[in-house]
């Protein structure tokens, strides 16, 4: 008997919360998925490392969410009893692993914004976050200073390896815009100093992707058609399979302690 | 994770070594040196060595998949950081125990391909399925716990670098013994279908981990010169008797039945145990065990499909020192 999903009061500080920590859960699972299968054993403990500080992050996030929403709910009721509608990561990071490239883009993408938006939000009036982006800024320097070589090497390697990543960068890139936009709870918390404006992030992140990119003679695409909707729940088709995954034992043994 | 005791040790070619030197090394051996890279080693012992480190580095590597089966599963964000965790150890262990088998001059690549092409065991413990989530307690607690039993005597082992690769592993691996114990004992707290779920498992595993310690010493062959070259320091039997001893009572206070009816501890405290299953344990080891294709085509296809990238990063290395050359050079 699979137990109902429970219902979240989405505050904008739970839903601010709850956003972050979606993101967080879903991209350390995506990487998690690679323990024990990437190229190299280097790879595995490096991709197992960035999974886990996500994973981490996910727990603080989730922790704070479930306080500050004041109800029964707590880390793994949020993670494991809501489905797909009720989820609210963006989309570039429930994309699928694809081969290595995809992954290291889709990382590359994601962390070098995580590492501004982290030190930016270590700012934050809310101590609670002000603390979690604390700690989360360290480890997202490291992942992206991991994700920025590999996609030097895979650039500036082979011809197949610089083929697969130009198709992994033109392939992501329209999900790299949902990181910049904001609604108008988020207005509310960013007019309160709770939240950072991630649109203020923009230039600097570019600046870091066209770096970067170039070292590894790859290109940026031109196209500004960006796909919305993971924030409000309108995922891509990918996350319900990983949330069936994810979810399986909370949803086939119910209420039990594990 | 953990490679049994299947070594077998090479014929003893001592006959073709300088004799005098042979003397010597048995001499520091007897003296309880440790024998370093460096230092002259009888052929047959670095064969030996070179094959039972590379065993154990597969068998941590092999060993991540049957648990990383359950990482994208577990019932708890604190579970799943836990085994993703502990499974990222194994991996930790396979690299820093490759590293200690190239100290004896081969090199990691030729050993992972003699792996991947059949040529190279790893622990059989692993050709068997993860089915449940209480497989995972019963891996840390069982298997872990019966891989400790045969690791802390090589932490005395007389090569040095295994010595001392065994002293980190064994921490880390008591850690996860813990951790195995400590997921069992949930479920045994647990509702009854939990105790039921963490029984089944029991009744799977048992078999098969008391396989972990090799043959017996009646039919094991050759340890004799593992044990003159204080490699081996105590025989299957003694070590599968001493794991037996300490996880019977650890059961009786899981409440969990060990699938071995009519166990009843003997004068000298000691839990003898019914006739091991050896034509399964050599039908595993021939291929033939559940997972064996299984793991050896996982381990083949991340290998394989991760050519391109070492191809890449290799390229890349190549073009930087040519760069840096040319710029040394203007």
């Amino acid at each position: 008997m699979p137990v109902a999903n429970i219902q979240v009061s989405e505050t904008p500080l739970v839903l601010y919360a709850l956003r972050r920590a979606d993101d967080a859960l879903i991209l350390g699972h995506r990487l998690s998925e690679w323990c024990g299968h990437a190229p190299m054993l280097e790879e595995d403990m490096a991709l197992s490392n960035i999974a886990l500080d996500l994973l981490g992050q996910a727990r603080e996030l989730y922790t704070y969410a479930a306080k500050a929403e004041g109800k029964d709910n707590d880390e793994d009721k949020l993670a494991y009893l809501r489905d797909v509608r009720q989820y609210r990561n963006l989309l570039l990071v429930e994309q699928p692993n694809g081969g290595f490239a995809q992954t290291l883009v889709r990382q590359f993408f994601y962390s070098a914004f995580a590492d501004l938006y982290w030190r930016a939000m270590m700012a934050s009036r809310d101590t609670t976050l002000a603390a979690i982006a604390a700690k989360s800024e360290k480890e997202s320097a490291y992942h992206l200073r991991h994700a920025s070589e590999w996609i030097i090497r895979l650039g500036d390697g082979t011809d197949e390896s610089r083929a697969r990543a130009q198709a992994a960068i033109d392939h992501l890139w329209a999900f790299t815009g949902e990181m910049f936009a904001v609604d108008e709870g988020e207005c509310a918390l960013i007019h309160a100093d709770i939240a950072i404006d991630p649109g203020s992030l923009r230039g600097r992140w570019l600046t870091t992707l066209s770096g970067v990119v170039s070292e590894a003679t790859l290109e940026l695409p031109q196209t500004d058609w960006m796909q919305q909707g993971g924030r409000t729940g309108r995922h891509s088709e990918h996350l319900g399979h990983l949330l069936s995954e994810l979810q399986s034992m909370q949803r086939t043994f119910p209420g039990q302690t594990w | 994770m953990y490679t049994q005791a299947l070594s077998t040790t090479e014929t003893d070619d001592r006959g073709l070594e300088d004799a005098a030197k042979a003397a010597q090394f048995q001499a520091r051996i007897d003296a309880e040196e440790r024998i370093e890279p460096n230092d002259w080693m009888p052929a047959a012992y670095r064969k030996t060595l070179t094959r039972q480190i590379s065993q154990h580095a597969h068998s941590e590597i092999v060993g991540m998949l049957p648990e990383g089966n359950w990482i994208t599963r577990a019932p708890s964000l604190r579970r799943k950081a836990a085994l993703l965790a502990k499974v990222q150890d194994e991996c930790g262990h396979g690299l820093y125990l490759y590293a200690a088998a190239e100290t004896l001059g081969t090199s990691r690549e030729e050993l992972v391909d003699a792996m991947l092409a059949g040529k190279a065991k790893y622990s059989s413990i692993f050709n068997y399925p993860t089915l449940t989530w209480a497989d995972i307690g019963i891996i840390g607690w069982l298997v872990d716990g019966a891989a400790i039993m045969n690791q802390i005597p090589l932490c005395r082992c007389s090569y040095g670098p295994y010595a001392r690769a065994m002293i980190r592993v064994c921490k880390e691996e008591s850690f996860h013994q813990r951790q195995g114990y400590e997921i069992v004992l949930t479920l045994c707290r647990g509702s009854d279908e939990q105790q039921a779920m963490a029984q089944e498992a029991l009744n799977r595993w048992w078999w098969p981990v008391l396989m972990m310690f090799g043959p017996p010493d009646a039919t094991s062959q050759h340890s004799d010169t593992s044990t003159k070259w204080k490699i081996k320091r105590f025989s299957n039997d003694e070590l599968r008797q001493k794991f037996v001893d300490a996880t019977v009572p650890q059961a009786q206070y899981l409440g969990l039945t060990i699938p071995d009816p009519g166990m009843i501890q003997d004068a000298d405290g000691h839990w003898p145990y019914s006739e091991i299953d050896w034509t399964e344990f050599k039908q595993v080891l021939a291929g033939n065990g559940p997972c064996n294709r299984d793991r050896l085509a996982a381990r083949g296809k991340a290998h394989d499909e991760g050519a391109w990238v070492r191809e890449a990063a290799a390229a890349y290395a190549a073009k930087r020192a040519r760069r840096q050359t040319a710029q040394a050079a203007e």
